[in-house]
């Protein structure tokens, strides 16, 4: 079941990525408006909630350990 | 006090903003006025030197109350609050050498807010080297004397002195000019995404701070 998920998962992706490239004459999509400057913000925005995830776990585990200590 | 967590979620929602708004507001580029899209540097290279220096005036005034009351957590916060400052410093530093290089020609070109910002920087560097140095009971109090030492020589190195002098950076005038910003560069925009920013990317220095002074405290204890 999950494996299915997986390749319909993967199939679209493909065929995303596939449209991205031969869509360029089409009118453009909200991500490459604006000199696709939102492409940078989504980057941005990943490597920010992806550190405020790590911090956000190393506070619960030292917390954790608190409270084993004490 | 640290475990409360609104304003680790404050620090989240603020730096959300600033690095969506922080690329999407339109800047003003006046003729004549080489910074151009740079400007949004604004909200990620000074945020550092303000965050900084609220670190290290935290990490001073825990230094002071060690000496008046000389207690692991005292030391422990000073420490840590100096050393997370010193991150700020470095990111600080090595995002002004990218912008200067672009801006200036060069990473390092003599301004004199930067080597103001070196030195300062490097004498907070020669405080860890002490701290590392000081084997016995006396570590504390010594690295507690040199941190207000180290935080008095912020003020001429990066207050006064670059004040003093013609600066490469935007609004040096000699001492006529305050070298951090041009008010001309900026707008009312931009100053509702710059104070966020300084406070979010402050909250989240100060969030690893304390997780660094707690894995400290409990390190001291496993190890008493």
């Amino acid at each position: 079941m999950s494996k299915k998920i997986y390749l319909i998962v993967l199939f679209n992706l493909i065929r995303l990525i596939s449209n991205a490239q031969t869509n360029t004459s089409k009118p453009i999509d909200f991500m490459n408006s604006e000199g696709k400057i939102f492409v940078v913000v989504a980057v941005v925005l990943v490597i920010l909630f992806g550190l405020f995830y790590y911090v956000w776990r190393l506070d619960k585990k030292i917390s954790k350990l608190e409270k084993s200590k004490n | 006090m640290f475990r409360k967590p609104w304003w680790k979620i404050l620090s989240f929602i603020l730096l959300v903003y600033v690095c969506v708004a922080g690329f999407l507001i339109k800047v003003p580029q006046p003729p004549g006025v080489p910074l151009q899209q740079t400007i949004r540097n604004l909200f990620f290279h000074v945020p550092m030197w303000f965050g900084m220096m609220v670190l290290f005036t935290v990490s001073v005034i825990y230094s002071i109350k060690y000496l008046q009351n000389p207690t692991q957590i005292n030391d422990a916060n000073s420490f840590e609050f100096a050393k997370t400052g010193v991150l700020l410093g470095l990111l600080g530093f090595i995002t002004g050498m990218i912008w200067a290089n672009y801006q200036w020609g060069k990473p390092i070109s003599g301004d004199p807010k930067q080597i103001g910002a070196a030195i300062a920087v490097l004498i907070y560097l020669a405080y860890f080297v002490l701290r590392g140095n000081v084997v016995d009971e006396k570590k504390a109090r010594i690295s507690a004397v040199y941190n207000i030492f180290a935080f008095c020589m912020l003020f001429p190195s990066i207050w006064i002195m670059p004040r003093l002098v013609e600066s490469l950076h935007p609004g040096g005038m000699g001492s006529e000019g305050n070298p951090a910003l041009n008010p001309k560069d900026s707008n009312a925009a931009m100053k509702l995404v710059f104070w966020p920013a300084v406070i979010g990317w402050t909250l989240f220095a100060t969030w690893i701070t304390t997780l660094n002074i707690r894995a400290r405290l409990l390190f001291e204890k496993m190890h008493n």
